[in-house]
């Protein structure tokens, strides 16, 4: 098979694919669990200061093209997590736990406890776009997004990846603001915002009312996301939204992308996503000349064509 | 959504619903239930096939606004959804304990139809407890039954009935739902006796589809993998007996 292994902002994966927050990750023996299925690296459930319930059920609509949930980032708290990624890292490979938070001040402390806990990167939350006071509510201008990212880079020493969120005018403007405030990678897109109503009972079906949309349905907006931030930055990017084939992590790092996520279709695909969407990378990758990963990132903007 | 066709009380906190749809399923596979505006919550399949049924007991808010909606009331259905019983073998024991009869009894109706001799052990803590013990007779199943409280049968664990009938016969298999702790002695019964076993746990269930990692259980998922896990499966599981994790995916003890 051919070497899929990228490196990401200091971060070796063996390819280029990773768990996506919120996916079969809120427990470490899961985590390990997606490891052996084939994952280059893991993204942990976003984790907060204090233990966390989340929204009443129902948490996910199942859709013809996606998901919606509201889970509302349940979670057992930074201090008891610490033990899950104790765990996950047995699996060796990289380990990078998500944080959300309330305040600017607050995510940094949680990244550097984060960081604490043996996480081998951060990601920033700056996204959900369903959990109140949190997640898209503080990551939706650029001002906040770059102070964020300022104190979070003051306060910690491993690579720092901003997940963004696509319910906004110009993500490659949040992106921008990332990359100033010292942002080591962009993660790009969380969900889009959305809602079920059920005609019967005539009332929306998520507990929490909104929600967001995974799956299918969102991978043209998130390879046009990718598009346009990979004209606006010089840090790297890793694509996220609707991953389910070899095919559409390669638009994705044709986009811009140098590394992936896959979360929805770990819900109709199982944990064997994974190996299925690297084996039909690198067959692509063999019948068209391309030797390594990194040969795809970016070769449809024109520049690089 | 569906609308409820029959809603029936079985004993004093445990209620059956039927629809007049068919819903092709394994017996203890399970489908979420949307009572709308209240909460949605994992049920088992009581009646499988045609007029399918959910059995479920009065435990919380969501179950007691469900328990108050009526004949032509319509709740929503997800489902069935997980891996359900395999039945193997010419001579079976059953052990159900409280609410674990509901996905028993069509596994029962499924071993009749295959010829299946099946032993039930029917355990609840007092006799009033006591699920779908007419339709086990119906199915032809010899009934041993035990009550904490020794108002009918023998009085005592469900566990210790069944620890009498293994050392008496020899079976095929054991299939078992009921409390975990009641399943996690009848796995050290079988080992001892060598015998395959199957049982159905239960977890709390967010999504239902295998993603949101609430059912986590060793690294693998009750809603998904599960609920019901074979005897190879319980004796590698950590966790199985001993804790498992709250809303917050905090570990509780069991």
């Amino acid at each position: 098979m051919t070497d899929l292994s990228v490196e990401v902002c200091g971060l070796r994966l063996r390819n280029p694919t990773m768990l996506a927050s919120g996916v079969l990750d809120e427990t470490g023996k899961s985590m390990l669990a997606v490891a052996k299925a084939g994952a280059g690296a893991i993204v942990t459930k976003s984790i907060g200061r204090d233990p966390r319930v989340g929204h009443p059920n129902p948490t996910v609509v199942e859709l013809d093209h996606g998901l919606l949930n509201a889970m509302g980032l349940p979670n057992p708290g930074i201090e008891l997590y610490a033990e899950e990624i104790n765990e996950a890292k047995k699996s060796g490979i990289p380990i990078i736990g998500s944080v959300f938070g309330g305040t600017e001040e607050e995510i940094a402390d949680l990244a550097m406890l984060m960081e604490r806990s043996g996480a081998d990167a951060v990601e920033l939350n700056l996204s959900c776009p369903h959990a109140k006071g949190y997640g898209a509510e503080l990551g939706s201008t650029p001002e906040r997004v770059e102070s964020i990212c300022r104190l979070t880079r003051g306060k910690t020493k491993v690579p720092i990846l901003a997940k963004l969120t696509p319910n906004t005018s110009s993500i490659a403007d949040l992106a921008r603001a990332a990359e100033r405030g010292g942002a080591h990678c962009i993660v790009a897109i969380n969900t889009l915002k959305g809602m079920a109503i059920d005609p019967e009972s005539r009332q929306p079906i998520l507990g929490n009312k909104f929600g967001g949309l995974s799956g299918p349905a969102i991978k043209p907006v998130g390879v046009r996301c990718v598009y346009e931030i990979y004209e606006a930055v010089q840090i790297p990017i890793i694509g996220v939204g609707g991953i389910a084939s070899g095919k559409d992590a390669i638009e994705y790092m044709m986009a811009g992308a140098s590394a992936v996520q896959i979360g929805t279709a770990v819900w109709t695909e199982g944990t064997g996503i994974f190996g299925k969407v690297c084996k039909e990378m690198s067959k692509f990758m063999k019948e068209n000349g391309y030797a390594t990963p990194r040969e795809l990132v970016g070769v449809a903007h024109p520049a690089r064509r | 959504m569906l609308k409820i066709k029959e809603h029936t009380r079985e004993t004093p906190l445990i209620r059956t619903i039927r629809f007049q749809e068919k819903l092709p399923a394994t017996p203890a596979q399970f489908v979420m239930v949307w009572v709308p505006g209240v909460d949605e919550f994992p049920m088992s399949v009581s009646y499988v096939g045609s007029r399918f049924g959910i059995t479920y007991q009065i435990i919380g808010e969501g179950t007691k606004a469900l328990s108050a909606l009526k004949t032509g009331d319509k709740i929503g259905i997800r489902g069935p959804y997980g891996r359900g019983f395999t039945l193997k073998g010419k001579r079976i024991l059953v052990v159900a304990g409280g609410a674990g009869m509901a996905p028993i009894v069509p596994l029962l109706e499924e071993a009749a139809k295959r010829r299946i001799k099946t032993d039930l052990v029917l355990g609840a803590r007092t006799k009033e407890e006591l699920l779908f013990e007419r339709r086990a007779a119906k199915s032809g199943a010899t009934i041993h039954i035990s009550t904490d409280d020794g108002t009918k049968g023998f009085k005592g664990f469900a566990t210790e009935l069944a620890w009498s009938l293994l050392q008496a016969k020899k079976y095929d298999a054991i299939y078992a739902c009921g409390p975990e702790r009641m399943a996690a002695k009848l796995m050290d019964m079988a080992a001892r006796k060598r015998t395959p076993m199957e049982a159905s746990l239960e977890r709390i269930m967010k999504c239902g589809i295998g993603i949101c990692d609430s059912c986590a259980l060793d690294g693998k998922h009750v809603c998904k993998d599960g609920p019901v896990f074979s005897i190879k499966e319980l004796r590698s599981f950590d966790d199985f007996g001993m804790t498992k994790l709250d809303q917050s995916g905090r570990k509780v003890p069991i």
